[in-house]
């Protein structure tokens, strides 16, 4: 029989411990208590499928489609100007390093203390937006961002994409940085302009970091708490509460842990589809990557 | 040359990056300026961008109508500062297992620890309720420093494997045939090459646990001295009337000190932040 190595095993204990502990335990926990009717009362029951069922009945459509039309047009946002960013970053023009400092305040400060920022600016009777709109005449009257539907979800999307994009923009201009220089000198030989040598060298390249951050952005705007809890609680009238805010408002706001759990097992099984097409391309790219 | 821009391509790069400077800046610029105005100016219309009779005087008026603000900003000091600790302590053995050595499990292990990643902490805020509760740690700052360093293990794990796997196995190698034991090659080989890229995983971790205390400890800790800066000021939001100018002044208090650390360590940040892209 062969003997096995203790070494690897123990170096890898503490880490364990702390991740078992404090989010594999927790993950089995939620799907436990999914089938229970847990609440702050000492006993709980098995109930079935009881929570599902009701969360189905009620308001499942409406909060997934809310969560994913808020997390695509977050995304795609973040994408956009994080690559507008990188572009940015990577032109070989004197203030870039100034440039680079400049931009990542947003993801440098704490969430919630951006978020307290960004409501002074939304707010309507003397906020900057609505006050500089009313002067350059685009809005007749004061403008509360955060008390109509649409505004409001548009706003918590802003935010949310302007905490995000530093990081896109650093992750793109570092994949950028490392396309081979010969490409562009090659393309440039053969007279090939900066717009085309953007569209045939740098993009085609940047392809696979671009899939990659679109997909761990996905996962993180996906999971997004802090912004739209501090900004709108998930308000007006229900229409910024994604998956994330109605599961932390049904379990913590109303006590109601095993109906709570049962909608946080709905947003792990988005999250584990969305980890499975991440995997997969993953694999996808780094199997073309080697038969190059 | 190629790198040589025309004229009005300069006149875009610069006006381009004037308007992502404008989005980037404008909540802090307008932040700045409202912890200048006296209460009247900021409740005033129409509205004006440079008040009437602005002056520092918020900035002192904070520490007498918030007398925990200096707490505060401690507390969320010395949390970032326990969570960095504490995950470092557990991701960098790890990261070295998983980095060097063959074993049953390796490849499972790793997609545990992408799994877990991605599972935001607001998910399980139940069972991470019921069991901060069961071990007695609620309004405790283990409360706010386990559960943080928890969800920075990963990361941490991912960044540190490919610091290690840069290092050539023959300095192992070359250890062993010398006598010295794992342990201490580990320890006096491997951790000290290893160094600049931990120290710059440990800034990364750092800056993003301090932008990061706001679920746990709203959720776990109702005690106002034990409070992180950003759910300190968070109950001052909270209010019917909320005094702007002082939270926007306690606000800039509170940013100024993570700003001026990114700005004397962000050569390191952005290295630790781009690792994982240029190894993809």
């Amino acid at each position: 029989m062969r003997r096995v190595d203790p070494f690897p095993y123990l170096l890898l204990v503490p880490a364990l411990l702390l991740v078992g502990v404090i989010a594999a335990w927790p993950l089995i926990e939620t799907f436990r208590l999914s089938f229970t009717d847990a609440s702050m009362k000492q006993t709980q029951e098995y109930v079935g499928f009881a929570n599902y069922a009701k969360f189905f009945q009620r308001d499942f459509w409406p909060i997934l489609g809310r969560t994913l039309v808020w997390t695509s047009l977050s995304v795609s946002l973040k994408l956009v100007m994080g690559l507008i960013g990188a572009v940015l970053l990577n032109a070989a023009v004197p203030g870039r390093a100034l440039f680079r400092i400049l931009i990542m305040p947003p993801w440098v400060v704490p969430v919630a203390v951006g978020c307290f920022m960004w409501a002074w600016m939304y707010n309507g009777q003397f906020g900057m937006i609505s006050g500089l709109g009313q002067r350059f005449g685009v809005f007749s009257g004061p403008f509360e961002f955060l008390a109509y539907k649409q505004a409001a979800f548009i706003s918590t999307v802003v935010t949310d994409v302007w905490i995000g994009t530093p990081l896109v923009s650093l992750y793109l201009l570092a994949a950028m940085q490392t396309i081979p220089k010969d490409l562009y000198e090659a393309a440039w030989t053969d007279g090939a302009g900066r717009l085309y040598r953007f569209r045939r060298v740098t993009l085609p390249l940047l392809m696979p970091s671009i899939t990659t951050m679109a997909l761990l952005s996905t996962i993180w705007t996906f999971n997004s708490f802090e912004i739209i809890w501090i900004l709108t609680e998930g308000g007006p009238r229900g229409s910024t509460t994604t998956m994330i805010i109605d599961t932390y408002r049904t379990a913590i706001s109303r006590f109601r842990y095993g109906e709570g759990a049962a909608r946080a097992v709905m947003i792990l099984i988005c999250l584990m589809v969305l980890s499975a097409i991440y995997l997969a391309l993953l694999n996808r790219l780094t199997r073309k990557g080697r038969a190059k | 040359m190629i790198n040589r821009y025309r004229w009005w391509e300069l006149v875009l790069i610069y006006a381009g990056m004037a308007l992502f400077l404008t989005f980037m800046l404008a909540p802090f610029i307008e932040a700045f300026m409202v912890s200048l105005r006296p209460l009247n100016e900021v409740f005033r219309i129409p509205y004006r961008f440079i008040a009437e009779g602005m002056s520092l005087a918020n900035y002192h008026q904070i520490w007498i109508s918030q007398p925990m603000l200096g707490r505060w900003i401690i507390n969320s000091f010395g949390i970032a500062l326990a969570v960095t600790v504490l995950s470092m302590m557990c991701s960098i053995p790890a990261a070295y297992a998983i980095a060097r050595f063959k074993f049953k499990l390796r490849d499972g292990l790793l997609s545990v620890f992408l799994a877990v990643s991605m599972v935001g902490a607001a998910v399980l805020i139940i069972p991470l309720y019921k069991l901060m509760l069961a071990l007695g740690l609620l309004n405790t700052y283990a409360a706010m420093i386990i559960p943080g360093a928890a969800f920075t293990v990963p990361t941490g794990i991912f960044l540190m494997r490919s610091y290690f796997m840069r290092i050539p196995a023959e300095l192992e190698e070359a250890a062993y045939v010398d006598g010295a034991s794992r342990l201490y090659t580990m320890r006096r080989v491997i951790l000290p090459i290893a160094a600049p890229g931990m120290v710059v995983v440990a800034i990364t971790t750092f800056i993003t646990a301090y932008a990061q205390q706001f679920l746990f400890a709203l959720t776990f800790n109702s005690k106002n001295h034990l409070n992180p800066l950003p759910v300190g000021l968070y109950q001052f939001f909270g209010h019917q009337e909320v005094r702007w100018n002082e939270l926007m002044a306690a606000s800039i208090v509170g940013v100024l000190p993570v700003l001026v650390l990114y700005v004397f360590l962000q050569r390191y940040i952005v290295a630790g932040l781009t690792a994982g892209a240029v190894k993809e």
